[in-house]
């Protein structure tokens, strides 16, 4: 159980953005990918659920190929919740309704199921008490929990996270990151985009730097943070630190 | 000033304009419907990659636009007529007033489809939601928002464009009972005065209704 990342290219026409990425991730790793903007982190997050198709190289998700011709990915997605940075709460829908959607709709579940599914996501990141009201009402950081709550109504086996804290208030990030911190402790799978440095020293087993669409450095927090061996890595973090 | 105001008959002749009315309302409905299901085609025609299909729904888009409804409705009586297809009066009102309302909404149904961020359609995905269920879930629902007022507009445009009928001849809708009643008895400012205020409370009751019912619907 694991997600392969092998030799990736992805280029948007002309621009490569990413440039032979490989990495994988064990089940129940905490993965963070640091770097600066336009650095291809990001849009490796969605060529893994497979949001963006990729020029060459594997995406292996438990062993299936996400970018391979036969993959139904909207069967392969049910396993891998992502999170984005523009949280896109739907706003017709209220906050349960949102959450309650996909288990109804993708998996299925009755009306019944699907609302005890949703109402025991919600509380776990701490909306139990905003069901009935419409996105707009909440705060951003509420939002975004939210949009957590609504993956992990899928029971994803991963969680990918896009700079989920980046369109934030800085009073708004400290609740988004105990909540991954909670997801964290109860052993999911998590690869998170972050510039929270001092969060992806905490939560993560290994830390990965992303330098021009390549894995610059990659290892224990405690060594790319923490004694950071390339020069690139240094300078990025003196820039963010 | 030497008219003298005759209600009465023209009170008379209150149940025959209802009656009109209903058969104004017909047309009216029936080329919204039709009108909605052409916009849709225009909208993705207009969205196309076959330059044939583009330029015919950009077409047909601008003359609907750009051209009095008066002379479409005229082209599908007469025009049609000189080219051997003879279309009765009420069809042929209808088709005039379906090609206007489908080249109004297929713009609304455009900008309507735009106003809704791609994210959304991304995050359905995200969610295992296939292409269609996430547009019919997800993209449909918000876009409606946006054309509903759009929409109840043109609605009480097509029925104001349906006394154009009467320059192609049909004589049951609202306008042609009231313009037979005028022929017949010369009191002219008394029955239009009528069927005016018939096609005020109409245009009416579609606002109001539409008002209500975006309250219902649109709680966000």
């Amino acid at each position: 159980m694991s997600i392969e990342i092998k030799d990736v290219h992805k280029s948007f026409g002309a621009l490569e953005v990413v440039k032979g990425v490989t990495m994988t991730v064990e089940k129940g790793e905490v993965v963070s990918v640091i770097g600066g903007s336009g650095s291809g982190k990001s849009t490796l997050l969605m060529c893994i659920n497979g949001l963006e198709p990729i020029n060459s190289g594997h995406i292996l998700v438990d062993g299936t190929d996400v970018h391979a011709r036969g993959t139904d990915l909207n069967k392969l997605r049910r396993k891998i919740g992502i999170v984005f940075q523009q949280w896109n709460a739907f706003p017709h829908l209220t906050v349960l309704e949102n959450v309650m959607l996909a288990p109804r709709k993708v998996l299925g579940k009755s009306r019944a199921e699907a609302e005890a599914i949703a109402v025991e996501k919600l509380s776990h990141v701490g909306l139990a008490e905003k069901l009935k009201v419409y996105p707009s009402r909440l705060s951003g950081g509420q939002q975004q929990r939210m949009a957590i709550a609504r993956a992990l109504a899928m029971s994803p086996d991963y969680m990918l996270f896009d700079e989920v804290t980046s369109a934030l208030d800085p009073q708004l990030v400290g609740e988004v990151l105990d909540t991954m911190r909670l997801l964290s402790s109860e052993g999911m799978t998590m690869i998170v985009v972050t510039h929270e440095i001092a969060f992806a020293r905490e939560v993560s087993n290994r830390v990965a730097f992303f330098h021009k669409g390549r894995i610059h450095e990659i290892g224990p927090p405690a060594q790319v943070i923490g004694a950071p061996r390339e020069p690139e890595t240094v300078a990025f973090l003196k820039s963010v630190l | 000033m030497n008219y003298t105001f005759h209600w009465l008959p023209a009170f008379r002749a209150l149940p025959d304009m209802l009656w009109g009315a209903l058969v104004t309302l017909e047309v009216a409905v029936l080329s919204m419907l039709l009108g909605v299901f052409f916009a849709v085609l225009l909208a993705v025609a207009s969205g196309s990659n076959y330059r044939v299909l583009r330029g015919a729904a950009a077409s047909w888009i601008e003359l609907a636009r750009n051209t009095p409804a008066l002379f479409q409705i005229y082209m599908a009586y007469f025009g049609l007529g000189s080219l051997g297809i003879h279309l009765d009066s009420f069809p042929a009102l209808l088709a005039g007033i379906t090609f206007n309302n489908a080249g109004y909404l297929a713009e609304t149904f455009r900008g309507g489809l735009r106003a809704v961020p791609p994210t959304q359609l991304r995050a359905a995905r995200s969610l295992g939601m296939g292409q269609i269920q996430a547009f019919r879930l997800i993209v449909l629902p918000q876009m409606f928002r946006v054309v509903f007022y759009p929409l109840t507009n043109q609605m009480v445009w097509a029925i104001l464009m349906t006394s154009l009928g009467v320059i192609v001849g049909l004589n049951n809708d609202l306008t042609g009972v009231t313009q037979e009643l005028n022929v017949r008895s010369f009191r002219t400012f008394e029955y239009f005065a009528l069927a005016a205020v018939i096609y005020y409370l109409l245009a009416k009751l579609v606002t109001l209704s539409a008002r209500l019912l975006a309250w219902r619907l649109f709680r966000y």
